[in-house]
């Protein structure tokens, strides 16, 4: 017999009762499923990250350091160097300015960069509010810091932009922090200054702090990408956040950075340094290549993306299936409700029966529901297919 | 007439010469007439000079050789390389010529079904031109990559099926 803890509790009983609340994310069961068939032929528009292979000079920086044996820590806020180049980067290309000495922490990924800033900000009972539907662990992070997740729907015919008047439907004297996500995942939307406007507004009358998610900033296909810190008067409030992974192909990297105020960034950086410490050096030697002599062929893989942006919504259009136009990262987000199925029904039957695999919306939270996720990250012949058989799956309804 | 209108529309349909115009316009966000308008006024330029597969033939059953042949000329008073250049691609086996710079002057691909019907054509044809100073027979054993294509089942897609 083995010794066990004799114990009437279960072991889920021994929790933190906040993780314990935090539901299975939806995507993660879906995967599951879609995983489960190991069927070759499914054609999948599930993934959310880019289908290049990072570019070969930044790989090849990477090797390079470690055959000199570069394999240390390094300063808790990363290499000053690569501090510096984002600095630049961000000032060049999306005019906010930051202090590389005491405004920078490089992250392990955007995900790290979001998590510092919701614990450093959240204390319990404090409301967080999140544009919907969008990327998942916004909420479930929230939740573990004590705070309240309040959902503000968005919807496709305002193409998904953040309304103010939404926003302000949500506010009670507990609001104190807007997670913003443009470009969004999963619909594509993006927000122009004229449409940031009224935001910048109420986030200034009501005094929230905002963490603005940038990370598929340079995927913008209808001008150019608005950073909300670039606003009037919303650098200080902003906790901007980004990362390499979706525009120079680096999702595995984990290579992420947050920007803000010295006094909000020292905060974060004592969570950060006694988490991580530093992030890796070997992602740090390699983002600073891509940012350094990455920009051109960045700017390639966006043109490649932006054109099989305009093949999907095309496509969708064709076969009847009602799609905003996305103007950003590299999702389609059409609208199913027609189909008279939930998104949750369309997506496994559209597994199973035409091999073709989607997110369902209604995993993105509130306003997913009714529709799908399609990642256009994928090659120009898959993505035929994958509409052609969308197409039939819906003619057979 | 080439701008850069024209080299979007060159860039995809050398990676698949198979487009449409329908296609390529909608890639492009522009109008399908201009598009069948510019890819005629390629094809009449000859910038567009044909439509082919590129095929791994070490996977067909052929016999099949294939060699790179280094030549050395003297260049023809008045025409230069030219005139040797035509009499060396004219024959069929010829499936490639280059005038290089460095320490030859053409580089001639040449296409056989065994290494013996190669050499005939280098002993018999090529070395007898006037002009052929030295010529240097290079057989490929094995392609890796051609046309930005490569051959070896290779760096799949790797991704999860479904991803945040």
């Amino acid at each position: 017999m083995n010794e066990r803890v004799n114990t009437i509790k279960t072991m889920s009983d021994y929790l933190n009762p906040q993780v314990r609340a935090i539901p299975p994310s939806g995507i993660r069961r879906f995967f599951d499923m879609a995983n489960a068939s190991k069927d070759k032929d499914i054609i999948t528009l599930g993934v959310g990250e880019p289908d290049f292979v990072t570019p070969w000079h930044i790989r090849d920086a990477c090797v390079y350091s470690l055959e000199r044996g570069k394999t240390t820590y390094t300063a808790n806020a990363g290499m000053i160097e690569l501090r510096e180049a984002i600095a630049d980067y961000l000032s060049s290309r999306f005019h906010v300015g930051y202090d590389p000495e005491n405004e920078i922490i490089v992250t392990v990924g955007g995900s790290e960069a979001i998590d510092l800033a919701l614990r450093a900000l959240i204390a319990p009972g404090d409301e967080v509010l999140i544009p919907a539907p969008t990327y998942l662990p916004y909420e479930p992070i929230t939740l573990l810091s004590g705070g309240v997740a309040v959902p503000v729907e968005t919807r496709a015919e305002h193409s998904f932009k953040l309304q103010a008047e939404d926003l302000k439907a949500k506010l009670t004297p507990r609001s104190k922090v807007l997670i913003l996500c443009y470009p969004s995942n999963p619909t594509g939307g993006i927000m122009s200054y004229e449409d940031w406007l009224p935001i910048a507004r109420v986030v200034e009358e009501h005094d929230l702090i905002v963490i603005s998610d940038e990370i598929y900033a340079e995927l913008t296909y209808e001008g150019r990408h608005v950073s909300f810190a670039s606003l009037p008067n919303m650098r200080d409030r902003t906790i901007l956040v980004s990362g390499f992974a979706k525009a120079f192909a680096m999702t595995g990297w984990r290579m992420g950075y947050l920007c803000g105020h010295h006094e909000l960034v020292s905060a974060m950086l004592k969570i950060h340094q006694y988490t991580v410490m530093c992030a890796p050096i070997m992602g740090q030697v390699a983002a600073l290549e891509a940012l350094r002599n990455g920009l051109e062929e960045m700017e390639k893989m966006v043109e490649s993306y932006n054109r099989r942006r305009r093949l999907v919504v095309e496509g969708f259009r064709q076969i009847g299936l009602p799609c905003h136009e996305p103007q950003g990262a590299f999702y389609a987000f059409p609208d199913i409700r027609g189909t008279g199925l939930s998104s949750e029904e369309f997506a496994q039957r559209l597994l199973r029966e035409a091999k073709v695999a989607v997110v369902p919306g209604h995993v993105f939270g509130l306003g997913g529901e009714g529709f799908i996720r399609c990642s256009y990250a994928t090659s120009v012949n898959l993505l035929q297919q994958a509409i052609e058989r969308i197409g039939k799956f819906i003619s057979k309804l | 007439m080439m701008d850069r209108f024209h080299s979007q529309i060159l860039e995809l349909l050398r990676e698949d010469s198979r487009r449409t115009p329908a296609v390529i316009a909608t890639m492009l966000g522009v109008d399908e007439q201009a598009v069948k308008k510019a890819i005629d006024d390629l094809e009449k330029e000859r910038v567009l000079v044909k439509y082919s597969a590129v095929v791994n033939w070490s996977k067909v059953d052929e016999n099949k050789v294939t060699a790179l042949i280094e030549v050395q000329i003297t260049p023809e008073r008045g025409r230069g390389f030219d005139a040797i250049a035509e009499r060396i691609y004219l024959y069929p086996e010829v499936k490639t010529v280059y005038l290089m710079s460095g320490g030859y002057d053409l580089l001639v691909e040449v296409e056989g079904k065994s290494l013996m019907e190669v050499a005939a054509f280098v002993s018999n044809k090529l070395s007898p031109i006037d002009s052929v100073l030295s010529t240097k027979t290079h057989f490929i054993l094995k392609k890796y990559k051609q046309d930005g294509v490569i051959f070896e089942d290779h760096e799949g897609d790797h991704r999860l099926v479904i991803s945040p």
